[in-house]
């Protein structure tokens, strides 16, 4: 039995979001195989019994990565990317309020930063531009990245759609979907994003590990997101709480 | 003021630590008259759950007076008697809404990290139960913050003793939810135990007031065995015989209709899989110790039910599927909604069904604390339950 009654099924996932783990780009590619053939060629060269294993086993590993083009250590941590080598970022969350509310919050974009402790502020242009400004990641130039958008699609309570415009630092577009939930649960919030990360998947795979990647900023503000909504702005909070780390200076 | 703190794995001292304050508007301070030390604190105090931090208050089993609330509690007053579930709830959510207080969304600020850890969305905040389920401080001290006060403090009003409902905050409605979880056929159906700690005492009874046949405990520590039978049910002292053949004999060959593992992820045993648990977990190769679970799948009767209020950390493995396959079993867990449990079980104490007082066995001050944590791991000097009063 389904609630979403109107207009019948839905492709949960569309074309462009389809993925099966992160592929390395040319470059990466190029140094891995480097790496896996020197090791290769030190392995079977080596005298020691153990070195020959030890080398020979990596090296061949490495060298059939490059071939495969996979990145495993990216495909690992979950990170996806398309066909075209972008990286998806995709997240979803349920919050107690109706979806009406929730989408005239989005669109006012000027007071996203409020919600989103990962973006620096929104300007907006004019009725379909504005320009984002977030955090760079860590070992960017610059201490933030800025780009200017157009919104490709606005409909009421159900969607906004964005692209960003030709020049911009980091090539992005995303869209959010609201969605009422069965049962009165409220409104499924559904952020689709596609960037294409400096650095290529060795700089997302840097990201991820300093915290500082996408997926994991999006988790974050959406779980923000909802407890402001739902909770009425108190966040649950242990900073500032008694603990024996105070008494012997400085807290943790 | 005074509170128990965790220094590291397998060391906790008494400390004096800042009192503390009002975080948030729906913030209330509560000053602690009784508190105690749960099994599951020796979980934490083995390091068996991860994200602990040097200088964390322990204690998730308290009670006291309010002495402050913030401008945004509409409910609590200052100077009520309260319990506290040891699960925090913010009460809004869609899971809070359905009951399910122990899976709330938004009590715990490190979801992020527990979401990591664990793969799935994460639990709810606990009070002083690690980083991983919000990091917040518990009440083994003389002061205690509680959040979502309002969501949280149980007005206590009757002239019930401490003894009698401290235990509202978690052991009791612990053994009482493994117990209804098992969906118990009054008259019909027996109903096996494994761990006659505080939590399967409670199971004990709780299966007794919902109408179990019989009741089978298994364990190997006399004086938990002793106390089982005095509620009136079976026991099996797992040292001195082989349990799985033991149960199978005490039921006619079915098995226990529904089993309940109130032991959880530090599981002693015999056997093969046992001492390679033991092995993995020395090794920090797994976090759990499954031998008690897997008596409890092999054991269970047909169309069963496998009812787990013992505490699980990660990943399991040789756990015997193919037998809970093919016997259709039903597999129930989870840590407590406490909160749904505190208004009714609170009657059955007042209407004198049951004393939850019956598992204290140790009493002292606070500052006797961190000796009673080892009397009570390892079960020294009959030590079932310990409560501590943090004013003596």
């Amino acid at each position: 039995m389904s609630m979403n009654s109107a207009g019948g099924g839905q492709r949960v996932t569309p074309p462009d979001q389809r993925s099966t783990g992160a592929s390395m780009a040319g470059a990466e590619r190029g140094l891995v195989g480097v790496m896996g053939v020197f090791l290769l060629t030190a392995g079977v060269r080596s005298g020691s019994a153990v070195q020959k294993l030890v080398f020979s086993g990596l090296g061949a590993g490495l060298t059939a990565l490059a071939l495969s083009g996979r990145s495993p250590v990216a495909t690992a941590l979950k990170i996806r990317q398309n066909a075209d080598g972008e990286t998806l970022v995709s997240d979803a969350v349920t919050i107690g309020k109706g979806a009406d509310e929730l989408y005239a919050i989005w669109r006012r974009f000027e007071n996203l930063p409020s919600l989103m402790k990962h973006l620096e502020r929104v300007e907006v242009l004019d009725e379909r531009r504005s320009r984002w400004t977030v955090k760079a990641p860590a070992g960017y130039s610059g201490g933030e990245v800025s780009w200017e958008a157009e919104m490709t699609a606005d409909e009421p309570g159900r969607r906004i759609a964005w692209q960003s415009l030709p020049d911009a630092q980091i090539e992005n577009s995303g869209e959010v979907q609201f969605r009422a939930a069965p049962g009165n649960r409220g409104t499924e919030v559904l952020v689709r994003l596609k960037y294409r990360p400096p650095g290529g998947t060795t700089g997302v795979v840097v990201a991820r590990v300093l915290g500082q990647e996408p997926s994991q900023q999006l988790r974050d503000d959406l779980m923000r997101f909802k407890r402001e909504q739902e909770l009425g702005g108190y966040h649950p909070t242990t900073e500032g709480q008694s603990s024996g780390r105070a008494s012997k200076g400085g807290q943790a | 003021m005074k509170a128990i703190v965790w220094q590291g794995t397998n060391h906790v001292g008494v400390e004096t630590v800042p009192d503390p304050t009002l975080l948030l508007p729906t913030d209330a301070i509560v000053r602690i008259t009784s508190t105690a030390i749960c099994g599951s604190d020796l979980h934490l105090l083995d390091g068996y759950i991860p994200s602990m931090e040097k200088g964390d208050i322990l204690g998730h089993e308290f009670m006291g007076e309010v002495v402050e609330v913030g401008s945004a509690v509409k409910k609590v007053r200052v100077g009520e008697r309260v319990i506290m579930p040891f699960n925090l709830a913010c009460g809004v959510c869609d899971p809070c809404q359905r009951g399910l207080f122990s899976a709330c969304d938004n009590s715990n600020p490190n979801h992020r990290m527990a979401e990591a850890l664990y793969g799935a969305t994460s639990a709810s905040g606990l009070f002083g139960y690690s980083h991983l389920f919000g990091g917040y401080a518990g009440g083994q001290a003389q002061f205690v913050r509680v959040p979502f006060a309002d969501v949280s403090c149980f007005a206590i009003e009757s002239d019930l003793r401490d003894d009698q409902v401290l235990f509202l905050t978690d052991i009791f409605p612990t053994g009482y939810m493994a117990a209804e979880n098992c969906a118990i056929v009054p008259g019909r159906d027996v109903v096996a135990v494994f761990g006659a700690g505080p939590v399967g005492q409670f199971a004990v009874r709780s299966a007794q007031m919902l109408g179990a046949a019989e009741v089978i405990v298994i364990d190997r520590v006399p004086e938990r065995l002793r106390l089982a039978e005095a509620a009136g049910a079976r026991t099996i002292n797992y040292d001195e015989t082989d349990v799985l053949v033991a149960l199978h004999e005490a039921t006619g060959g079915r098995g226990p209709d529904h089993v309940i593992d109130a032991v959880g992820l530090e599981a002693h045993g015999h056997g093969p899989g046992a001492l390679l648990d033991t092995a993995e977990q020395k090794m920090r190769l797994s976090f759990d110790r499954i031998t008690a679970l897997r008596w409890a799948i092999l054991s269970c009767a047909k169309g069963g039910t496998v009812s787990m209020p013992g505490v699980y950390g990660g990943l399991v493995d040789k756990m015997p599927l193919g037998a809970a396959f093919n016997k259709g079993l039903t597999f129930k867990m989870g840590q407590t909604h406490t909160h749904r449990y505190v208004r009714p079980l609170l009657q059955r104490i007042q209407q004198g069904e049951i004393d939850p007082s019956f598992v204290i066995t140790h009493r002292a001050a606070l500052s006797k604390g961190p000796e009673l944590y080892k009397t009570f791991r390892e079960k020294h000097d009959g030590c079932i339950k310990v409560v501590l009063d943090p004013w003596a």
